[in-house]
């Protein structure tokens, strides 16, 4: 079957190595080394299209212009190494069951592109399709729960609201008694929804990618922007010069500051989201749990390890460092959904930049420097979006028109006062 | 945990403190362009560096600050009555 057009035998031919089972078992008794999954490049004086930033959107917007549009002398600049940013910070929940009709048909492409991801990409990303649980603790929870299931029913996107007793028997850990602190009165559950291995994700993309003949410059960090005559010109970076007609901008937490470069403001302010992980467990929850009233979503990965995410710091800050404050308010919100894991220990904890829009929803596409594109704002949901944030903005590089899936993300919505407010996202307590 | 000094209160938890954001002046909304409203509304400098911006003492004299903090390393500078010229 091929889903979206993008396996041919051309491609895997391609890649340095072919992952198979039996190909594991002859490393695993010779001790052959397996080749490295992409290549490492000089950097080039000019290439036809610069993406900033190397995590899920800049690789897949990559991969999808090689792959879907022909466009192979493109470079993917990061910083740090690839996947360094949120696209490794995440908490790796994937589902489209969000509010605004569009909001729900854009993330549900981009499910539908994971769905088939590991066949696309010869690579295995571990998507594991197991449900997501929205929690409702009051009647306005409910309420707005109600009216995201209605939304997505009317986009063909499956999600129900159902009671305790159905939650009880799908995670049966939780306490929906009428004694918690903050009783459960209903969920949204949403079966398409799930978690992945999210480093899988962005290294089959640049392994992908790279087949195709992207260079990928891991280390590269960008100086500086060239425009003159309110066109983009070229890239500085600490490793030379590039002179380009196209730079994407997708660097997530940091994109004013690669914005401001070009001289384009961006209406995104940069706070940091803290994540934690356990000791692993026995298997025992089957689904992602989501509590926007408790400001936690709580999922246990194939290794056992139960991840736990929770809303924005409540303050900008570019910093990384974990907080006490964050842990001891995390401790206790789990603790009241789940109290059999009182004795359960925490392995680490971290952060990762969320870049907010106003409306809680991305910005994409054009801005008013010529060649200059955005893939910003991508809050507490960018991880998610990737697939299909990279198929629409290498659609609109490829085309020069910004294509109908992301029409309404466009910058110029903040001038035209044309929000699309996003009150599904996991920032946004109900 | 961040310590803000409170001009009224002295150092106190940040936990205690709303952040309300960069300090901004607010043009008047009877000569204003909806381009200038929309810019004063939306768009923010959000430098990686210092920064000027305005916190209010929720859970405790409930006035606003002034505060200077660095948004890397969350260091503050200063922090003065959000009125004051000085």
């Amino acid at each position: 079957m091929v889903a979206n057009g993008h396996r041919s035998p051309a491609r895997r031919a391609a890649y340095p190595a072919r992952y198979s089972a039996l190909g594991l078992l002859r490393r695993g008794l010779t001790h052959e080394e397996w080749p490295p999954a992409w290549h490492a490049h000089a950097l080039k004086g000019s290439y036809d299209v610069v993406i900033v930033g190397g995590g899920v959107h800049g690789l897949a917007a990559a991969y999808y212009l090689a792959a879907n549009h022909g466009i192979t002398d493109v470079a993917v600049l990061d910083k740090g190494y690839m996947g360094s940013g949120g696209s490794g910070r995440n908490t790796a929940i994937l589902r489209s069951n969000y509010l605004t009709p569009e909001g729900v048909r854009f993330y549900d492409r981009s499910i539908e592109l994971y769905r088939t991801l590991a066949a696309d990409l010869d690579y295995n990303v571990m998507f594991s399709r197991r449900g997501h649980l929205t929690l409702a603790h009051n009647d306005s929870s409910l309420r707005t729960m109600r009216w995201r299931a209605e939304v997505n029913k009317a986009e063909g996107v499956d999600s129900e609201v159902i009671g305790p007793a159905e939650i009880k028997k799908l995670a049966p850990f939780l306490d929906v008694s009428d004694e918690a602190r903050y009783p459960v009165l209903g969920a949204l559950w949403h079966p398409p929804g799930g978690i992945i291995r999210h480093d899988a994700v962005v290294w089959g993309y640049a392994r992908g990618a790279d087949a195709l003949g992207v260079h990928i410059h891991q280390n590269t960090e960008v100086t500086g922007i060239d425009v003159a005559e309110g066109r983009v010109r070229g890239v500085r970076t600490t490793r030379g010069d590039i002179t380009t007609p196209v730079v994407l901008n997708a660097t997530a937490g940091w994109s004013t500051l690669i914005a401001d470069m070009a001289g384009v403001a961006l209406p995104i302010t940069t706070s940091p989201l803290q994540a934690a992980v356990t000791e692993p467990v026995k298997p025992f929850l089957s689904t992602v749990i989501v509590s926007g009233t408790l400001h936690v979503y709580i999922s246990q990965t194939d290794r056992g390890e139960l991840v736990f995410g929770a809303s924005v710091d409540p303050f900008t800050s570019y910093s990384m460092r974990g907080s006490l404050e964050f842990i001891e308010g995390l401790a206790g919100h789990v603790l009241e959904l789940m109290p059999a894991l009182t004795n359960v220990r925490l392995l680490r904890q971290w952060a990762g930049l969320c870049d907010m829009t106003p409306d809680f929803s991305p910005v994409m596409g054009p801005t008013p420097v010529d060649g200059f594109l955005v893939d910003a704002g991508w809050g507490t949901y960018g991880f998610k979006a990737g697939p299909v944030s990279g198929e629409a903005m290498a659609q609109c590089i490829a085309s020069g028109k910004t294509p109908e899936i992301i029409a309404a993300f466009g910058l110029d919505r903040f001038g035209e006062g044309a929000l699309v407010g996003e009150k599904g996202a996991a920032a946004v307590g109900h | 945990m961040i310590l803000l000094p409170c001009a009224w209160c002295g150092p106190r938890d940040a936990g205690e403190f709303q952040h309300v954001g960069e300090a901004l002046t607010r043009p008047d909304p009877r000569t204003a362009t909806p381009q200038e409203w929309r810019t004063y509304l939306y768009l923010r400098d959000n430098p990686c560096g210092w920064t000027t911006e305005t916190w209010y003492h929720r859970m405790g004299c409930r006035r606003y600050i002034r505060v200077e903090r660095h948004t890397e390393t969350n260091e503050i500078r200063s922090a003065v009555p959000a009125g004051s010229t000085a």
